[in-house]
């Protein structure tokens, strides 16, 4: 604790030119060191040997060092690859889309219509709350809603608008994308309402004044004032839903697939180098749609 | 402003937010309600007599596998896992209060182990272990699986903290003649503190319900998200529900819980100023 409390003080320790103390460069090095070490080890590093692991051929029994690029050619050769990939891009684009509109809508409402500071508070955390509990759980939860004899069904049953339960609700695409918004949505909802709480309310006025309408004000004014938000909820729903496995094996039945998916099968059958070869394609995908938002915002300016 | 009419765009966006937040709550009242199913009741609606069976079940082992232990190894995870969030993060927020050479480097792979995908993280961390011949365990191999998923969210926090964090409350402390270590335990910790519950809270919470990290690296004990994964494949009695309902309760006890410690900081804060 001795390094934290000389900081606060070592910018008047270099004026007054005592330098007996810590120096100032050495402190920040001193604090950053533990992310710096455990980021290294449990977060570069592991990036690290996947890259080396995804040339080493492998066997049932195990593992060895070699240079081989078939686990490339493997994976990039074969059709299953693309239409997962296909599959993958298909779930990220619609839960995207989804969630980007109900995040914007539900931000706007608490950020502008309502008044209170304190209802506005205990309301975000309405909206919060469930993201804290278990992302299994609020899958499993949707089973006796969509499932055969669920909710949804019984009701729709009893209302006689449909003669038999409809089998698409659960085990389905469909189910998958509604878990995926039900799961992801929060993750827009922040970073949205955090960028319209911080724009200045009489620009509004000033649109006003000068003719602008309602949609107007939207569009030229609100929008692009939010865009960072939306860019930074993007960057969380896009990277979350790529690298999804759960959500596609538990709510499609195991009928869809995902790339995270594929690559848990291999490892289950302790395939690691293909698995690698995978993890290298994929995460060069994704950085390069991370790098695709990011030219929209610095996020260093943003917090 | 505020004493503006309601405008037909405020009760159609609060008949959005509405469905919204029934959409959040719905399914998860469903299955509270469906683990008070009798014992003869299944996985879907209606309610087959009212009962705590399926709570009682939950603590016979045959049922659900080893439900308290795996419940314990994720509890003491979770501690663990926030503790070395709260230390690091702010450690790393009073660093990059400065520039140093590597702060750019240091930020960006903070955000890069947001972004990257758990499941490669998990494969990479269970492949160190593999060829560092070392056993991956629960609290090895996932216990630095969960930080490199808990610590950049307390680091941009105490990021965003430090950024509106005027430095003249510790230059006039300074000038009053407080040590250093005074200035930060007696103005910069009293103001950052609901902020650090804040950090604990997300890395209890994020740790406590994380399995997409653990999978490749928890060893031969499963924590408890793992524990229901399995379940999802194989149980097919409102146990199910009962073990959600349950933890999902713990949830709520201690989001609940961090809340109170950060309005009570929060309030002492304001009184003394």
């Amino acid at each position: 604790m001795a390094t934290i409390a000389s900081s606060e003080t070592d910018q008047a320790t270099a004026k007054s030119g005592r330098s007996f103390r810590v120096p100032l460069g050495l402190v920040s090095y001193l604090q950053a060191t533990p992310l710096f070490l455990i980021l290294g080890f449990f977060f570069l590093l592991p990036i690290a040997m996947i890259g080396v692991v995804s040339f080493w051929d492998y066997d049932f029994a195990g593992l060895y060092p070699a240079f081989l690029t078939t686990n490339y050619t493997d994976t990039l050769g074969s059709w299953v690859t693309w239409k997962t990939y296909l599959n993958t891009l298909k779930f990220t684009v619609i839960v995207w889309g989804l969630t980007l509109f109900i995040g914007f809508w539900v931000a706007y409402f608490l950020a502008f219509h309502i008044r209170r500071t304190s209802t506005q508070m205990i309301l975000f955390l309405v909206c919060t709350v469930p993201f804290m509990t278990s992302n299994i759980i609020r899958m499993i939860s949707w089973i006796p809603v969509l499932g055969r004899n669920g909710l949804v069904n019984s009701t729709l049953i009893e209302l006689g608008l449909i003669p038999k339960p409809i089998e698409w609700l659960l085990y389905s695409d469909f189910a998958v994308v509604l878990a995926m918004v039900h799961l992801y949505t929060l993750f827009m909802v922040t970073p949205i309402f955090n960028t319209l709480m911080r724009i200045d309310r009489s620009l509004f006025e000033a649109a006003r004044d000068a003719g602008a309408s309602g949609w107007q004000v939207l569009w030229n004014v609100v929008i692009p004032l939010a865009k960072p938000g939306m860019a930074i909820g993007s960057i969380f729903v896009v990277t979350l839903v790529m690298a999804d496995f759960s959500t596609v094996q538990v709510m499609s039945g195991g009928q869809s697939a995902s790339i995270a998916l594929m690559m848990k099968n291999q490892m289950s059958l302790l395939q690691y180098p293909a698995a690698a070869a995978n993890a290298v394609v994929l995460l060069v995908v994704v950085l390069l749609m991370v790098a695709a938002i990011l030219r929209i915002v610095d996020i260093r300016k943003e917090l | 402003m505020n004493h503006e009419k309601r405008s037909l765009e405020f009760y159609v966006l609060a008949i959005f937010f509405t469905i919204f937040v029934l959409f959040l709550y719905g399914p998860l009242s469903a299955i509270v309600i469906l683990s008070f199913q009798g014992p003869d009741g299944g996985l879907t609606f209606p309610l087959n007599g009212v009962s705590l069976h399926w709570f009682a079940n939950l603590f016979e082992k045959q049922a659900v596998g080893d439900f308290g232990a795996s419940f314990q190894r994720s509890l003491i995870l979770g501690i663990m896992v926030m503790i070395v969030t709260v230390v690091v993060s702010l450690l790393a927020g009073l660093a990059f209060r400065r520039r140093f050479r590597g702060s750019t480097f240091l930020f960006y792979a903070t955000v890069a182990s947001l972004v990257v995908p758990s499941i490669i993280i998990s494969l990479g961390i269970g492949v160190v272990f593999q060829q560092g011949g070392l056993a991956p365990a629960w609290y090895s191999s996932a216990f630095g699986a969960h930080l490199t998923w808990t610590l950049p969210f307390g680091v941009l926090i105490m990021f965003a903290v430090f950024n509106r964090f005027s430095p003249a409350y510790e230059e006039a402390a300074r000038d009053l003649g407080a040590t250093s270590w005074q200035t930060f335990r007696h103005v910069v910790l009293p103001m950052i503190a609901p902020s650090l519950i804040g950090v604990g809270l997300f890395g209890f919470t994020l740790s406590y319900d994380e399995f997409a990290r653990t999978l490749m690296t928890s060893g031969t004990y499963n924590t408890l998200p793992l524990e229901i994964y399995g379940m999802t494949t194989n149980v097919t009695t409102p146990v199910l529900y009962a073990l959600g309902t349950v933890t999902t309760l713990f949830s709520f006890t201690i989001i609940l819980l961090a809340l109170a410690i950060m309005t009570m900081l929060g309030r002492r804060q304001a009184k003394k100023s």
